[in-house]
């Protein structure tokens, strides 16, 4: 396919039997075909089939099956350790992210701790399971070293790594540098001139945040909690290989189906996965309109 | 005050921070190594590693999912670096609607993709549910979106179009300019795009224990189960390979700003 | 009382002294102008009046009280910046009511006096626009607006057209100085523009290198530099390597002919100078017997619209002379042999 075309003195073009906009679009093709044939299609196959039964007739009872009490609860869940790790991730990666912008740290350190998110925010699933596993499991680091120093068994004291709250702070291991790459560049935009001229009309610190600074940043501050929830909402191999599927999320539960460890229902199935996807969609739709409107102010 | 003379309690507080970060982050990895070094009883050893080395399925399971990682990295390149020429060339007003469709995997988590991969692709017409085929298209839709971000991305910082019309007014045929001019141009963003297809694919787990490939991911879930060091190691290991090949890209796409942030989970 | 006063204001960063020892007198109602290229320090000096840096040695008074330690946000100073610097997501009135709220100042009296700020820069219909949707030119009167709003004792403007067209340029440049001299508020303006500072200061104070090369009103700026580096910032001017002749009479030589400047010279025969002449000083039509004359050939003729400016050689002397426009005296061809003249008075000689 020419990719620019400038023709030869004389010569012209060779005119294909199609219309020009064909043309146009004939190298997008084999793009097009992939994300249909291995993206939209199973996608979609799978949410027509949770508006279908068990012979392919139009149906609410799969939909009508979430708000089994079993089922809300592993909604609940899901949301609730994805929220949870989102708005933990947003408080200590804003931080951070405030250390090295705003707070004065050195561009050595700022270079250390953004290759780092880089590379931390890519890094999840069994290894990282593991890795918690070894720090704060029950002859964990942490564990046997608390254990030591100060006699208390953090098990016994109620700590689980295998619970809600133990989930949550392994999934902060990848969701704090994700954040820290998101709103690096926002607090980057926040323009000295905005801080100076707070100053110089008279405005204090708290002031200068309160009336200037978070209200700039709060688009990006909102969207990058609502990324981040959809991240952890997602997430399907560390909390399986941390808590060997015990742990009621909506991801886990779409494994089991798929892997027939339940009673074999796969609409219900369906229907989980339309739930999850529903949850991303609008996800990433108020991300996007937040991004939006935060790139308003950075110009 | 913009004056950054003495100590000020903005630069103590970042301080505080960071530390506590480093904290957390630096805190599990040390925990690992030393779990990892456990394996013998009474003392430190690498004994551990040498059973992981040692195990057949070891290096069974993990050349198989770099066989992944390979047919992934070219099939991805292969079906996204035309496309991305494409948009960038002949169709830029298309870029918006590619952009929607990268966002297509985070809305199409692994466990609903691969649930919908079954779905489809077990009953005729296409039965491809037992063909590597699908999981190297599986792992193909987990990783397009950074090999297409990061290679528009070097496509728009050496502003192809007007190379590419210099190359035309002097002769070249397309197929020349793809392979002299283009291709060499974008070299750091291929090979970018290359590393972190490795890395996403290399340790993945959902797709391959889903489809039951006797990949890297479900090994170590396996040895997980049931053994005590020899996890703490394969993650040791597992972090030197992919954190490795991730700083490697983040040192040569120093000038490149495309985001790498996310993956699988 | 003075309303800014600096005394030996050093600035010094690591082992760059950015400014050094400036001192300086602004009175009420004064509108001073800081001028220099980059890196000389004027901008430094504005931002230590401000508040955002600190001086490293030296006294700041303002009306009188020594500001040192005073943290920016208590200086009662106005700043206008180059960037504008607007709040992205307030409106034009609230960006002008932000240092009346900030002060928590009766909501009346905010609207009021925001209402008064946007009829002294003539944008009441833009009351309620962002700046994104303002040009940079209502943006910047906007930030002008905001400044005053608070009633600051001084205005400290830091190259507030810089990133404006040339156009809107002289036109902003002229109602900020009408708006100053209406509310008589004491200004310090930075710029490297230097037609800026001549038009609208009341003082201008060259600066290079951290340090004040001459502080006066324009004319005598233009007219009387006080050294060749003010001469040549300031307006165009001609430097010629000149030969003394004869001291006494004040008589040097540049490439055989003879130059009269009309006063003794401190140097001895055969030593060199340099000598500046305005280009606007010279003229193709030779006057008075008793101005200099220079012979040379024409070697270009550029048409600048009101001025045409002629380029005149010999030898290795090239002289640039300005004359007006005027479409009824014709101009010698190009290539011949012309003579200018200029009063031995336009003449400085420097070192």
């Amino acid at each position: 396919m020419p990719v620019t075309s400038l023709p030869a003195e004389g010569a012209r073009r060779a005119r294909l039997p199609f219309p020009s906009w064909v043309g146009e679009w004939a190298g997008l093709l084999p793009f097009f075909v992939f994300a249909l044939a291995f993206m939209i299609l199973p996608a979609g196959v799978l949410l027509v089939g949770s508006f279908q039964d068990a012979r392919g007739g139009f149906t609410l009872i799969n939909v009508s099956h979430l708000l089994r009490p079993a089922i809300l609860r592993s909604y609940l869940l899901t949301i609730e350790v994805s929220f949870v790790s989102a708005i933990g991730g947003a408080l200590f990666g804003f931080l951070l992210a405030y250390s090295v912008t705003l707070g004065g740290a050195s561009p050595a350190v700022r270079g250390i701790l953004l290759t780092f998110s880089g590379v931390a925010s890519n890094f999840a699933g069994v290894p990282l399971a593991f890795a918690f596993i070894a720090t704060l499991g029950r002859v964990g680091l942490i564990t046997t070293l608390v254990k030591a120093i100060f006699g208390i068994s953090l098990y016994d004291a109620g700590f689980n790594l295998y619970s809600f709250w133990g989930l949550s702070l392994t999934y902060l291991y990848f969701q704090l540098p994700l954040m820290v790459l998101i709103i690096t560049p926002a607090l980057d935009g926040l323009r000295r001139e905005w801080r100076e001229a707070s100053q110089n009309l008279g405005a204090s610190t708290a002031q200068y945040w309160r009336h200037v600074a978070l209200p700039i940043l709060m688009p990006s501050l909102l969207s990058s909690i609502i990324l981040l929830f959809g991240n952890a909402f997602g997430a399907y191999a560390t909390a399986y290989a941390l808590t060997g599927g015990l742990i009621n999320l909506v991801p886990i539960q779409i494994g089991a189906q798929i892997r027939g460890d339940v009673l074999h229902d796969p609409n219900l199935g369906y229907a989980l996965a339309l739930g999850m996807v529903v949850v991303m969609t609008l996800s990433i739709l108020g991300y996007s309109a937040l991004q939006r409107r935060a790139a308003r102010f950075m110009r | 005050m913009s004056d950054p003379s003495g100590i000020h309690p903005r630069r103590v507080w970042s301080s505080l921070w960071l530390s506590v970060g480093a904290l957390y982050f630096l805190l599990p990895l040390a925990a690992t190594f030393l779990f990892s070094l456990h394996g013998r009883k009474g003392g430190l050893s690498f004994v551990a590693y040498a059973h992981v080395f040692a195990d057949p399925q070891f290096s069974r399971t993990f050349l198989f999912s770099l066989e992944m990682a390979a047919a992934t990295i070219a099939a991805g390149l292969v079906l996204m670096v035309p496309t991305a020429l494409w948009v960038h060339l002949r169709l830029p007003r298309v870029r918006p609607l590619i952009e929607i469709f990268t966002l297509l995997p985070f809305v199409i988590p692994p466990i609903v993709l691969v649930f919908g991969l079954i779905r489809v692709y077990s009953r005729p017409p296409l039965i491809l549910v037992s063909s590597p085929v699908l999981l190297v298209a599986g792992y193909v839709v987990l990783s397009f979106p950074y090999i297409y971000r990061t290679v528009d991305t070097g496509l728009r910082a050496v502003d192809l179009r007007v190379l590419t019309e210099a190359a035309q007014s002097l002769g070249a045929r397309w197929l020349t300019t793809l392979f002299r001019v283009v291709l060499p141009s974008i070299k750091v963003a291929l090979l970018s795009a290359a590393f972190l297809t490795f890395s996403v694919v290399v340790g993945e787990l959902t797709l391959a224990v889903m489809l039951a490939w006797p990949a890297f991911g479900p090994y170590m879930a396996l040895v997980g189960r049931d053994l005590a060091y020899e996890p703490a190691a394969l993650a040791i290991i597992s972090f030197l390979l992919t954190w490795g090949s991730l700083l490697l890209i983040q040192s040569f796409s120093r000038g490149l700003k495309g985001t790498t942030a996310g993956g699988v989970h | 009382m003075a309303s800014v006063e600096l005394i030996e204001i050093t600035k010094r960063f690591g082992h760059q002294t950015a400014v050094d020892s400036v001192s300086l007198r602004v009175e009420e109602g004064e509108f001073v102008s800081l001028l220099g290229g980059s890196g000389c320090g004027k901008t430094t000096t504005l931002r230590m009046i401000a508040g955002f840096e600190s001086p490293t040695s030296g006294r700041l008074l303002i009306r009188g009280a020594d500001v040192l330690g005073v943290p920016a946000n208590r200086r009662g100073v106005g700043m206008v910046f180059q960037n504008y610097g607007l709040f992205p997501h307030m409106s034009a009135a609230q960006n002008i009511g932000f240092g009346l709220r900030v002060a928590r100042r009766p909501a009346a009296e905010i609207a009021e006096r925001v209402a008064e700020m946007l009829a002294l820069i003539h944008l009441d219909e833009l009351r309620d626009r962002f700046p994104h949707q303002m040009s940079g030119g209502q943006q910047q009167r906007v930030a002008l607006a905001r400044a005053l709003a608070v009633r600051p004792s001084v205005l400290l403007l830091d190259e507030p057209l810089s990133a404006l067209d040339a156009a809107i340029r002289v036109r902003l440049r002229t109602e900020i100085r009408s708006i100053q001299r209406k509310l008589g508020i004491t200004a310090i303006y930075v710029t490297h523009d230097q037609e800026e500072a001549l038009s609208i200061s009341d003082r201008v104070v060259v600066m290079r290198a951290g340090r004040i090369e001459q502080a006066g009103a324009p004319a005598e700026i233009y007219n009387r530099p006080a050294n060749g580096f003010v001469a040549s910032f300031v307006g165009a001017s001609n430097v010629l390597r000149v030969t003394v002749v004869d001291p006494a009479c004040g008589k040097v030589s540049i490439d055989g002919q003879e130059i009269s400047t009309a006063k003794p010279i401190l140097k001895s025969v055969g030593e060199e100078l340099h000598l500046t002449i305005r280009p606007e000083s010279i003229s193709l039509r030779n006057g008075t017997s008793s101005n200099n004359h220079l012979r040379g050939t024409l070697e270009s003729v550029v048409f600048l619209g009101s001025v045409v400016r002629l380029v005149i050689r010999s030898g290795a002397m090239e002289l640039i002379v300005d004359s007006f426009n005027d479409p009824q005296a014709g101009l010698p061809p190009l290539g011949s042999e012309v003579t200018v003249g200029f009063a031995p008075q336009a003449c400085l000689l420097l070192p």
